[in-house]
């Protein structure tokens, strides 16, 4: 009863800070975090420009430290800075928010679940197809692909771009002198 | 497939503070043949700093000093749960400019050593304690519904959901950082 109490206070002072300016973010900032209702009810009043949230089940992409390029699903939230977290292939730990960029997938699972069901959420979310055909995704593994190529390869690419240039350049020279024509 | 080899951990980073269980008594005599023996579990840095503050404690207590005791047996104490999040309230009494305090913090944590890492670094931030000036007088696993401080009691929410308002664009690795950078760094997260 008083945490319920409490929270209406916040709300009632942040909410109204917010709303009347909505575009700041440090005001934003300090709404965080609320109980999802009250996150649902202030994105519809404010159409806050935040789509992805941090939430049980988000999808999460590690860019800095020795797990960087994982994805992992957030488990728990720890407190305002860190979340634990959790993939099939490594044990569930703690990780700093400034360590995660989160993705557009949300996978519904409860909080803290067993390894295996949240093997068997993934799979039913088709994560790893999701990510893999995003944009992001796929620009990862071209990355990667580009990485990995030895010289061989490299000589190829340029011979292909050579070709894809002459071929672009045919058909721009047919329709600059259908212009002039 | 589960790698079961490869089980690599994020938070196995070097703890500064390490928990130990120091057991000691006063060394037997022709008087007391089988003296009292005491346990305490205490923080420290290394074992060497362990023993050090055991004797400092005890001596407090007891009529027995390092030079007429003997440790028995000294152990680190590991976390049991690490992959569980909990809220740890932690006692303390610290001593300030101006004299000696009590105090009673929380921390959510996953382990008791991460918390009390937390509780050292705040207190050096917010009241200018350095370590030394600090004694944890007790430390205990909180049930969320006893929880007594708000900015943890907003995190016992099962359906917690917040947007990261701000992120800071960082190279992955510190070898590609830059001082400056040829366009504005899109901050939106």
């Amino acid at each position: 009863q008083g945490r319920f109490r409490i929270s209406h206070h916040a709300l009632d002072r942040t909410v109204r800070e917010a709303i009347s300016n909505p575009n700041d973010h440090k005001t934003l900032g300090a709404l965080r975090p609320l109980s999802s209702a009250v996150v649902e009810s202030l994105s519809l009043a404010l159409k806050m420009p935040f789509k992805r949230y941090v939430e049980i089940g988000r999808v999460a992409f590690v860019t800095y430290g020795k797990e960087y390029g994982r994805l992992v699903v957030i488990v728990d939230v720890i407190d305002q800075n860190r979340a634990l977290v959790d993939s099939p292939e490594m044990v569930r730990g703690q990780i700093n928010f400034k360590r995660l960029s989160l993705t557009d997938i949300k996978i519904d699972i409860p909080r803290v679940p067993k390894k295996k069901t949240l093997i068997d959420a993934m799979e039913t979310a088709d994560v790893k197809n999701k990510w893999e055909n995003s944009s992001w995704g796929r620009k990862l593994i071209v990355q990667k692909r580009r990485a990995s190529l030895n010289d061989f390869d490299r000589f190829k690419v340029m011979l292909a771009k050579i070709k894809r240039g002459g071929a672009i350049r045919q058909e721009l020279a047919k329709l600059k002198k259908a212009d002039v024509a | 497939m589960i790698k079961l080899f490869s089980r690599r951990r994020f938070d196995m980073v070097a703890f500064r503070f390490h928990q130990y269980q120091v057991v000691g008594r006063a060394l037997p005599t022709a008087a007391d043949e089988h003296p009292k023996i005491y346990r305490m579990k205490l923080w420290a840095t290394n074992e060497v700093r362990a023993k050090s503050k055991f004797w400092y404690f005890l001596r407090k207590l007891k009529k027995v000093k390092k030079s007429n005791g003997q440790v028995l047996a000294i152990n680190e104490i590991f976390e049991r749960k690490p992959t569980k999040i909990k809220n740890y309230g932690i006692w303390l009494r610290y001593q300030s400019r101006t004299g000696y305090h009590n105090m009673y913090k929380e921390y959510r944590d996953t382990t008791l050593n991460g918390a009390v890492e937390q509780m050292y670094n705040e207190m050096a931030s917010r009241h200018r304690v350095r370590h030394h000036c600090i004694q944890i007088i007790k430390t205990a696993t909180i049930p969320s519904k006893l929880c007594k401080r708000e900015s943890t009691k907003q995190f016992h929410d099962s359906k917690i959901k917040f947007p990261l308002v701000f992120k800071k664009v960082r190279p992955p690795t510190r070898k590609l950082k830059t001082t400056y950078k040829a366009s504005r760094p899109n901050l939106f997260m």
